[in-house]
């Protein structure tokens, strides 16, 4: 992977050819100053995630459970057996999805893609289903292997469906494949789910996607799958800049296009079936994230790839805490919050934008 | 756009003979000529015998068939009483319904897709279908409970069903409206709507009761199950306004599709054309969704297939509610007859239409939309 010529390439792409020099500046500094905001956000989100929930807890209680691991309190033990390993899971789960929807508009080149695109939910939903109907299956822990197996193959599926063509997979056959195949796999699901009621109580709770319940057992287990793919993600993202110039263009450059989208697309597998298995089917993050993060990092993958992480573990874990608080002594799933929220915050953003075209 | 890249390729490189290629035919009476390609004619035509077939099969065949002969007899009314019953009120009225559907969800569909020039755009994805989810569900769901769920409930699940869609597609048409309404901002505005109205139907389903959550799925699946002719006139009558006024809008889509500032030059009022274009397509769909629920995925795959089948480069209009109208026909009549347990035909549809766009795609050399 040539990095520099990545650099070059991806600079010369936006239009700003009167001042070179000081617009780079600028939108370095941009770039910059919008990662320092993610940072200091992410971290007042995990410290929300800890402090708040459906036991209040003062923040003098919560800092001495965390800091004094020797003590064995009612409050420590909901600190530390409860929110933590739930901020962890957010965090991680947020952070897939965000990168692996940055990854997937990218490789597709198309504003919709979202990894739901790529057969992923639609392949873990019908796993699930058959694990709840064949085997009996009833905890998110036990989903977990299954919603991942699943996930993987419907990634497969459509690959292979969608580059089997003549021309190869390009964006247009692959999101068709990927919309084909999820469209039959939720058939098949709902055939069963129609006639078998037991069955659609265990599902609808898991598919609604949410952070509660999953203990520290299944961010274990999905831990290294997603440690994994953000690093795929990582060395995949320079790669994206040249191939959204075309592939032809990007040939001529030096970029080697099919390893390039195996890559791309086996981190995006990785990152969205893991955070599907571990939270159920979560949509919004990685369809709108990356384009509120284009807003300042603009258009190279360098950028927008690692803060698009960066801001789905926010918005996942400040979704999770709102959960936790309009409910009372209940809970909102972190998916119905996650759009109720994002969903207008989306057309504000879209509107605020003076063509659309900019996103 | 991809899209007109490849119109301009399939005119301009002429045959040796100096005719264009695929197979145009020109048709001249007296001072009046048209040219139009062979497939374009064919594939409408065969759709439109094909929903005729299945209809009359649809009307024959369930768990009390009746002969061809009988089902003529009893249509011009010299049929038994239990067969009149039967064919005039059990099926016929069915495939009304699932004719009517499939065409308006097959014509909205295509509209959306040339609209928004991303064959990803339909009504499912833009959350209008979501939309009459959300107010069925709650209808269901409700029904009883609180005072605006018995409110919900009165009116009746259709109704509902109806507002909801109407709902989101205004939503849909003053969000996107901006002095015009680009289809790059309706799409993303569209998935805005649907992923909330996706998460208030799923809330819905988990705080049901579970026999009312199940019927509340059944509904969301779509079914033509016990549609009388209470759905299919209203359906009938809307439609007979609808298409036409589809058909008209899909003349000026062409012209859409060259971009804004070529319209404009070419003469078309764009606002006016954008606007006329989404009013029409959100109507299309919000009728044929209270009608019979969200049948999944001919509004997305019918216009595809159609585009593939017939040829030029957007998905034709009459062939896309030709062919929905024969798949949703088809589905129905599979369900009564070759499965051992009736399913809603949401199901079928997409059975049906998802491994068939599959074969197409693998198929074909055909990349865009």
């Amino acid at each position: 992977m040539s990095v520099p010529s990545a650099t070059r390439a991806a600079a010369a792409t936006p239009p700003d050819t009167a001042a070179p020099a000081t617009g780079r500046a600028a939108r370095t500094r941009r770039r910059l100053l919008g990662l320092l905001a993610l940072l200091v956000l992410l971290g007042a989100a995990c410290a929300a995630s800890i402090a708040v929930g459906s036991r209040p807890l003062g923040p003098g209680t919560v800092w001495e459970a965390l800091t004094d691991r020797s003590l064995r309190t009612e409050e420590a033990v909901i600190v530390w057996d409860l929110r933590v390993p739930r901020t962890v899971l957010g965090l991680m789960v947020g952070a897939a999805l965000g990168v692996s929807g940055a990854l997937i508009q990218g490789h597709t080149r198309n504003p919709l893609g979202d990894p739901g695109l790529l057969g992923i939910t639609a392949g873990a939903s019908f796993a699930v289903v058959l694990a709840i109907v064949l085997l009996g299956v009833g905890t998110p822990a036990g989903y977990v292997w299954f919603a991942f197996a699943g996930a993987l193959a419907g990634t497969v599926a459509v690959y292979v469906l969608g580059s089997a063509g003549r021309g190869g997979p390009t964006p247009v056959t692959l999101a068709l494949a990927g919309s084909a195949l999820s469209a039959l796999l939720f058939a098949l699901v709902r055939a069963v789910l129609v006639s078998d009621s037991d069955s659609l109580d265990a599902f609808r709770f898991w598919v609604v996607g949410a952070l509660a319940g999953r203990g520290a057992d299944v961010a274990w287990q999905v831990a290294p799958f997603i440690a994994a793919g953000l690093v795929l993600a990582l060395l995949n993202a320079p790669a994206l800049d040249l191939l959204g110039m075309g592939e032809d263009v990007a040939r001529g450059l030096g970029q080697r296009v099919w390893p390039a989208r195996l890559v791309g697309l086996g981190a995006t597998t990785l990152l969205a079936g893991a955070a599907t298995a571990a939270c159920g089917p979560i949509a919004f993050v990685g369809l709108v994230v990356p384009h509120a993060v284009r807003a300042f990092t603009g258009p190279a993958h360098r950028w927008l790839v690692p803060c698009a992480g960066l801001l789905g573990a926010v918005v996942l874990l400040a979704a999770d805490v709102v959960g936790r608080v309009v409910a009372r002594p209940g809970e909102l799933q972190v998916g119905i919050v996650l759009a109720l929220l994002g969903g207008p915050a989306f057309v504000a953003l879209v509107r605020r934008r003076r063509t659309a075209a900019g996103l | 756009m991809t899209a007109t890249a490849d119109a301009v390729a399939r005119t301009t490189p002429p045959d040796p003979g100096g005719r264009p290629r695929g197979r145009a035919v020109t048709v001249r009476v007296g001072p009046v000529s048209a040219r139009f390609r062979w497939r374009s004619v064919v594939v409408p035509l065969v759709a439109a015998v094909a929903v005729v077939l299945l209809g009359a099969a649809s009307l024959g065949r369930g768990d009390y068939p009746i002969a061809l002969g009988d089902v003529l007899r009893t249509l011009v009314g010299a049929g038994t009483e239990g067969q009149a019953f039967v064919v005039l009120e059990l099926r016929a009225p069915r495939t009304a319904v699932g004719a009517l559907v499939g065409l308006a969800l097959g014509l909205a569909g295509a509209l959306f897709q040339t609209f928004a020039r991303n064959p990803l755009a339909s009504p499912d994805v833009l959350g209008i279908t979501q939309g009459a989810s959300v107010g069925a569900v709650a209808a269901i769901v409700l029904g009883g409970g609180t005072s605006t769920g018995a409110l919900l409930g009165g009116l009746g699940v259709p109704l509902a069903a109806l507002l909801g869609a109407l709902g989101v597609g205004a939503l849909l048409f003053v969000l996107a409206w901006r002095s015009g309404i680009d289809g790059y901002r309706l799409v993303l505005i569209g998935i805005a709507l649907w992923s909330v109205a996706q998460a208030l139907t799923d809330w819905l389903l988990t705080r049901a009761e579970i026999h009312d959550a199940a019927s509340a799925y059944v509904w969301i699946t779509g079914s033509l199950n016990a549609r009388t002719w209470e759905q299919a006139a209203p359906l009938a009558l809307s439609l007979l306004v609808l298409v036409p006024l589809a058909l008209a809008a899909g003349r000026v889509l062409g012209v859409l599709q060259f971009g804004d500032d070529t319209a404009r030059g070419l003469g078309v009022r764009l606002a006016r054309a954008q606007g006329a274009v989404v009013v029409v397509a959100v109507l299309l769909v919000a009728t044929a969704v209270a009608a019979a629920g969200p049948i999944a995925f001919v509004a997305l795959v019918v216009p595809q297939v159609a585009v593939r089948l017939a040829g030029g480069s957007r998905p034709p209009l009459l062939a896309s509610g030709l062919l929905g109208a024969a798949l949703v026909v088809g589905a129905d009549l599979l369900t009564r007859t070759v499965l051992p347990q009736a399913l809603p035909v949401g199901i079928l549809t997409a059975a049906l239409g998802a491994p068939y766009l599959l074969w197409l795609l693998v198929r074909g050399r055909r990349t865009t939309a």
